[in-house]
């Protein structure tokens, strides 16, 4: 039996999503990274690429329209700006574009609960690493719970992860995690924070969702959390639930820690794995899909 | 003592003290306080929830005013006292928190950010200046960096067009002899005004804002009667006397500082900061001050020692905004107790 041709992909971006992508997609068997594009070839990801045998470019996104009958799909790890403008270039060219910016542009994916929809998109949006984190624990609170009035979630991920990108895309980070929360919990209210923690050794990544629910059921939302942790930990090997819901002061809370895989930062990055892996199972899913 | 420097003085009672009051602050009480403060001949005095623009939350504590209307009260009692938030960028965006505050007449923002982080205000810091607004960059828990760090972080915040920087002891964990250092190194190397921002867990308000003001600072941050954070902020009260017996030259009118003072007792009699076991412990853990209260609270819903909830969260070196860790720690204590009690 002859194995089916891998689905041909180009990274756009070499900063630290986009280099721990690569490696997470070199390691795929329906993937295959056709080219690694950026603007530095002395930056630390392109090196790594370099030394990894995989083709790069610094020509940027220049360099994956010379290249575009080869690409089948592209992943956008640059910044919300960025992508704005990349968006037409892509849709010109045909391809299937993975946002990893939190642009708020395509369709919101987040695996666990709306996979399915997204596969026949041309631009889908991973939007954040925390709202890859917290969403589908919203969900399964609203899930559990019919009177949900307000949903609020806070990440802290390690100073040492958070790129330049990552850095002047703040406002653009909480804008779309609350976009996001509020479409997939059907909640009108909504509130994002992001904290950056400093410490040494680096802290692991950490999320915690607060919802403000009328009489909660503790028990419904327990199973549903655990079930869609279990979900979540299918294709983010790191995720995992710290607290177990409770209520504390008015307030239904639930914290989850998710480490990385170490791919290119070591594990407290568990930031760049939860979004990277989101787009990882979009793009396999989208190439064995294809494939059929 | 002639030729001292003129001292800015903030007053940053309604903020600071929104901690202190878990957020509750009332809409009279901003007027009759504001009015206070105006009289005063404050320069500036800063409105808001105590983790700055759109930090009312679950996590932190919700407002019981909306942001709006405590910046609106409390900018029709100004005239010649400037309005000014604190901004956290992570907390407040630029479309929503900035451009409102801006609507409603505030005249400066204190952009925030942990110490080591001043890349985060880029763009917040920027924004206002490119407005015409004065913008100052903040270094908060700046006790958890060295100075030559600091340093590096101050000329971030001055290269993006802050107008002063204001290092802050958030856990209240300074010793004047670090003020000394820190505020020294960055007045003798910027070009901007530098403050200090003081809380007193270790009783030392005072005495590091003397410090801070002997080596340089321009700016000091108080709050009427030590209403802010864990134990409180530098009193204005004292801030001003000392200031006076100091010779320092300042927009104030010491007597007006004095009833100013008077009536914050009253208006926020019950709550106003005292030294406790639990402020004391968050100074020494060097853990933020505004945490005394939700700590209490964990450690009452889970049987636990809000001491030993301190002391860890000071070894994971937490920072300002991750109260939810708080809980986490409270429950992991709890669950080693009872294994330890079962053993």
């Amino acid at each position: 039996m002859v194995a089916p041709a891998k689905l041909k992909v180009a990274i756009l971006g070499t900063g630290n999503i986009g280099t721990d992508l690569l490696l997470k997609v070199l390691r795929s068997p329906v993937l295959e990274c056709r080219l690694f594009a950026g603007r530095n070839l002395s930056s630390p990801g392109m090196t790594k690429a370099s030394l990894l045998n995989v083709p790069v470019t610094a020509k940027g996104l220049a360099g994956i329209v010379e290249l575009q009958e080869e690409i089948e799909l592209v992943f956008d790890a640059t910044s919300a700006e960025s992508h704005v403008k990349h968006a037409a270039v892509f849709e010109k060219m045909q391809v299937v574009a993975v946002d990893l910016t939190p642009s708020n542009l395509g369709r919101m994916c987040v695996p666990a609960v709306n996979l399915e929809e997204c596969l026949g998109l041309k631009n889908v949006n991973m939007i954040s690493c925390g709202g890859q984190a917290s969403i589908p624990l919203a969900c399964a609170i609203a899930d559990a719970n019919p009177h949900v009035e307000y949903i609020e979630t806070v990440s802290s991920i390690a100073s040492r992860s958070a790129g330049p990108a990552t850095r002047i895309n703040l406002d653009e980070y909480l804008f779309t995690t609350e976009t996001g929360l509020r479409r997939f919990a059907g909640c009108g209210r909504t509130k994002a924070i992001l904290n950056l923690n400093p410490a040494q050794p680096c802290i692991h990544m950490q999320t915690t969702v607060l919802a403000k629910v009328t009489n909660p059921d503790l028990s419904a939302t327990r199973l549903a959390v655990k079930a869609m942790a279990a979900k979540i930990a299918g294709y983010v090997p790191g995720y995992q639930l710290l607290v177990e819901p409770m209520v504390e002061h008015g307030r239904l809370v639930v914290t989850v820690r998710v480490d990385g895989l170490g791919d290119y930062l070591p594990r407290y990055a568990g930031n760049l794995d939860i979004i990277n892996c989101a787009a990882l199972a979009f793009a396999e899913a989208y190439a064995r899909k294809k494939d059929c | 003592m002639s030729g001292q420097p003129h001292i800015t003085v903030c007053d940053v009672t309604l903020r600071d003290g929104s901690h202190a009051y878990s957020h509750q602050i009332t809409v009279e009480q901003i007027r009759a306080y504001a009015t206070a403060a105006e009289k005063a001949g404050f320069p500036y005095l800063e409105v808001g929830h105590g983790n700055g623009l759109g930090a009312s939350s679950l996590q932190v504590g919700e407002s019981l005013v909306p942001e709006k209307e405590m910046l609106g009260a409390a900018k029709a009692c100004l005239r010649n006292t400037k309005l000014s938030v604190h901004v956290m960028p992570g907390f407040a965006t630029i479309k929503r928190e900035i451009v409102n505050a801006m609507e409603l007449g505030v005249d400066l923002f204190r952009i925030g950010c942990h110490c080591t982080e001043a890349d985060v205000t880029q763009r917040h810091i920027s924004y206002v200046r490119s407005t015409g607004r004065e913008a100052w960059g903040v270094l908060m828990m700046s006790h958890m960096a060295e100075k030559d760090v600091l340093l590096e972080e101050a000329k971030k915040l001055q290269s993006y067009g802050a107008q002063g920087v204001v290092l802050m002891d958030s856990a209240g964990a300074y010793f004047p002899r670090d003020v000394a250092e820190k505020v020294g190194l960055l007045a003798g190397k910027l070009a901007v005004p530098v403050g200090f921002h003081a809380h007193n867990n270790l009783g030392l308000s005072i005495a590091n804002s003397l410090s801070a003001l002997e080596h340089g600072a321009r700016i000091i941050d108080g709050t009427a009667k030590g209403f802010g954070a864990g134990a409180g902020n530098a009193p204005l009260e004292l801030l001003a006397a000392v200031l006076q017996v100091q010779s320092y030259p300042t927009s104030l009118d010491l007597y007006q500082v004095l009833d100013a003072a008077e009536l914050a007792a009253q208006l926020f009699a019950g709550s106003l900061p005292d030294s406790s076991a639990l402020t004391v412990v968050s100074g020494l853990a060097g853990v933020f001050s505004g945490y005394v209260k939700p700590v209490q609270r964990a450690a009452k819903l889970l049987g636990v020692d809000p001491r030993d909830i301190f002391f860890e969260l000071g070894r994971r070196k937490v920072v300002g905004g991750q109260e939810d860790l708080i809980i986490e720690v409270a429950t992991e204590l709890a669950r080693s107790h009872t294994k330890t009690v079962n053993r």
